[in-house]
């Protein structure tokens, strides 16, 4: 009798089912009592990466904390999304104040539960990049150097696009938006600004930061586990497809999370006091033009002529990341599209 | 008791007595001592529980409040000019989500020029938000006036704004009666919010709102604002008994029977418009004074009261609408409309400017004698001025004004020296 070895993940996906997992392993998402903080109704597009991310952290956060969780929202697609009049979506306490303020307000809700003896509540705070990284950062660095105790969960998508897909501090280089358009010599944003809220989350030296995409359920679940079972200022960075805002197919949201990190344009890693301590591997590299080739906001590379140049640089970009996390396993470095 | 303290550790004190459960800081003069002194007693454990929170900006101070407030804390935080601005957005969103927190502005003018002086442009930026504005005429009334504003703030779920002039006030050294925490106690019952983030009793706070409920919910500001009127005077009762002395109220009257002439006014400078009418009443002159202690809501109808059998009404005040004139005077108005009374809007004291008894009362003289201007601005050096408009008129160029001014001042002093030498 011969042996057939047995994947215990789907073709491509990297993702183990929850049907060949004990019942420890698998995913709060797989739960049928998951809290569902916020449940169906809303008005998200179609393949809406955030309403996926913030469902996700959520019902993990709940279920570490025993359904203990006071939420904040910066202004943004998924305030919007979740409560239009006269409906609201969450299904927790939660509170939307404005744009730029969201880690202050979530101090002030742990202040509160701190004076009243109530620390076994947990507040999470959250914000698109645009609060988070622009208007909001004010507010977040002064929270990390606090280190109140607060996790504070971005939900990048790379741009601002509740009012239509304009630049942010956390649009890549190249990419079309509302405001920097796929016009003239230098078509789409610029390279060289920007920045990188988790390494700027650790070098305010905060107990713990982490990265994670909506294609890795058991990763982000598992990092917001880990985060709600230490206190002080946490931040988790979760990358979100936006098929309005990056021109792709909603059904390919996952694929196309999944090809950010796997590519090495988004490093998944954790880090806590401020040092790297876990990295998520690439499974299987691929060359950045398979992620980017999936998405219109990039499509000036492709057509009417290819870019080299540019795909060239931002494919230094995913280099310069596989080097500085580490991220490719050491037998998988060696056949890799690009690595020298 | 009775004692000698600056009004910034009078104001501490008083804001401690009333518990607040979450206090944050921000620096900015002239409203630093307050929460010095608060980071003192919560440090020494004098005043506990209480978080006291060091925060990175006044956005931060008020949005830290806003997320006290909205989890069930009584939450205060202090400051002035700038940092009222910068704290704006903030501000509009604790008023629209009905948050009850109390906060100590030290009236100072809002740049540019920046200039750290007393003058009422602060409080005038934000009067639309929703805030409930008291005015302080004396340290004791600033200590008052924030143990009522906790209560007033918790019993209509508003917050509530208790503006003291900067420096004039704030650094002033004089006697006050600093109450008991018995009597506190007594005024002011323990906090219970109308709205919650409970997570036995799930709620959306801050919920969007479009054109279908938005004037609803507008105007129920503007209601609780109607309500707050009606409170107050029952407030201010409440408290004359249990602190022994009056306090607080709508407007305070003073020599105004019989009076011809009525000065209306806010705050400190109330003093010393009460001493230039003190000396006119000497010589026969009807003159009275209607000091505004809340702001808003604006007491228009009291307002009416008290005036509407004056021949001639003078509002001076601390700020103007640029391009328009005085606002106080402009609100004044508003509840004149229904009787003819000759009014004059002066404006006087702004960025600090020392008004003196000197000034108030020959202005006084001028209105009495129906020579003043319906809008005066009090001791303008109108040469300064014209220098200035001719310099902009010849010049597309002409630098930056108040360098000019500097600069033209100077000139002027010199040649005067040279004169007099």
């Amino acid at each position: 009798m011969t042996f057939q070895p047995i994947k215990f993940y789907q073709t491509g996906s990297f993702v183990v089912g929850n049907r060949l997992l004990g019942e420890n392993l698998r995913t709060v998402q797989s739960d049928i009592a998951r809290s569902d903080s916020l449940t169906l109704g809303h008005r998200a597009c179609q393949g809406c990466g955030e309403a996926l991310g913030a469902r996700y952290a959520l019902d993990a956060a709940m279920r570490a904390t025993g359904n203990k969780i006071l939420a904040t929202n910066a202004t943004g697609c998924l305030e919007v999304f979740t409560t239009p009049y006269p409906e609201t979506s969450w299904q927790i306490p939660w509170l939307h104040s404005v744009f730029g303020n969201t880690a202050a307000v979530a101090t002030g809700m742990a202040a509160a539960l701190r004076v009243k003896g109530r620390e076994d509540i947990r507040v999470v705070a959250q914000a698109g990049d645009g609060g988070t990284e622009d208007i909001g950062f004010g507010c977040l660095s002064g929270m990390f150097e606090r280190n109140d105790d607060v996790l504070f969960i971005c939900y990048d998508n790379q741009a601002y696009m509740n009012t239509g897909v304009q630049r942010s501090g956390a649009t890549p280089p190249a990419v079309r938006t509302a405001t920097t358009e796929a016009v003239g010599s230098h078509p789409g944003n610029v390279f060289g600004q920007g920045k990188n809220l988790p390494q700027i989350a650790m070098a305010h030296e905060i107990p713990y930061v982490a990265t994670a995409t909506v294609a890795e359920l058991h990763d982000l679940e598992a990092k917001v586990e880990k985060a709600m079972s230490m206190r002080g200022a946490r931040y988790l960075h979760i990358l979100v497809p936006c098929p309005l805002g990056w021109g792709s197919d909603p059904s390919a949201t996952i694929k196309i999370a999944r090809l950010a990190k796997e590519t090495g344009l988004f490093p998944v890693f954790e880090a806590e006091s401020g040092e790297v301590t876990g990295v998520s591997k690439i499974r299987h590299r691929l060359p950045v033009e398979s992620y980017l080739s999936e998405q219109r906001r990039y499509a000036h590379l492709f057509k009417p002529v290819e870019n080299r140049e540019v795909l060239d640089r931002i494919q230094a970009m995913a280099d310069r990341n596989v080097r500085r996390f580490g991220l490719l396993e050491e037998e998988v470095a060696n056949n890799t599209p690009r690595e020298q | 008791m009775l004692e000698q303290i600056e009004g910034s550790r009078a104001v501490a004190k008083a804001v401690a007595l009333c518990r607040p459960e979450v206090v944050c800081a921000y620096p900015i003069s002239p409203q630093t001592h307050i929460v010095e002194a608060l980071g003192v007693l919560v440090k020494t454990g004098e005043l506990s529980p209480c978080e006291f929170i060091n925060v990175e900006s006044e956005f931060a101070a008020m949005s830290v409040a806003i997320g006290a407030s909205a989890t069930g804390g009584r939450a205060y935080t202090a400051t002035a000019s700038q940092g009222l601005l910068f704290m704006i957005e903030a501000i509009y969103n604790a008023a629209g989500l009905g948050l009850p927190i109390v906060m100590t502005l030290a009236n100072r003018a809002i740049g540019a020029p920046i200039n750290i002086w007393n003058d009422h442009s602060d409080a005038m930026a934000v009067r639309d938000s929703g805030w409930i504005q008291l005015f302080a005429e004396t340290n004791q009334d600033a200590v008052d006036l924030h143990i009522q504003a906790f209560r007033l703030a918790e019993e209509i779920s508003m917050p509530v704004m208790v503006c003291m002039d900067g420096f004039i006030l704030t650094h002033a050294v004089e006697e006050v009666d600093t109450p008991s925490q018995g009597q506190v106690d007594a005024f002011l019952p323990k906090f219970v919010p109308r709205q919650v983030l409970d997570v036995d009793d799930p709620v959306s706070i801050g919920a969007m709102v479009g054109p279908e409920a938005f004037s609803e919910v507008r105007y129920l500001a503007h209601a609780k604002q109607l309500q707050a009127k009606e409170k107050i005077p029952g407030i201010s009762r409440e408290f004359e008994l249990i602190f022994g002395h009056p306090a607080g109220g709508l407007v305070n009257g003073y020599r105004l029977e019989n009076a011809d002439t009525v000065v209306v006014a806010m705050g400190s400078l109330l003093g010393t418009i009460k001493d230039a009418v003190d000396d006119l009443a000497e010589e026969g002159k009807k003159v009275g004074v209607l000091g505004i202690t809340t702001f808003r809501p604006f007491p228009l109808e009291e307002v009416y009261a008290y005036l509407s059998e004056a021949r001639r009404v003078v509002t001076i005040e601390k700020a103007f609408a640029v391009g328009m004139g005085g606002i106080l005077a402009t609100d004044v108005a508003t509840s004149l409309n229904r009787v003819r009374i000759d009014q004059y809007s002066v404006i006087a004291g702004l960025g600090g400017r020392a008004i003196t008894k000197a000034s108030v009362r020959s202005l006084l003289e001028d209105a009495i004698d129906d020579r003043l201007e319906p809008l005066t601005f009090l001791d303008l050096d109108h040469e300064l001025v014209e220098r200035e408009i001719t310099r902009m008129r010849e010049s597309k160029r002409s630098g930056p004004t108040a360098e000019n001014l500097i600069r033209d001042a100077q000139l002027k002093k010199f040649s005067r020296t040279q004169r007099d030498g």
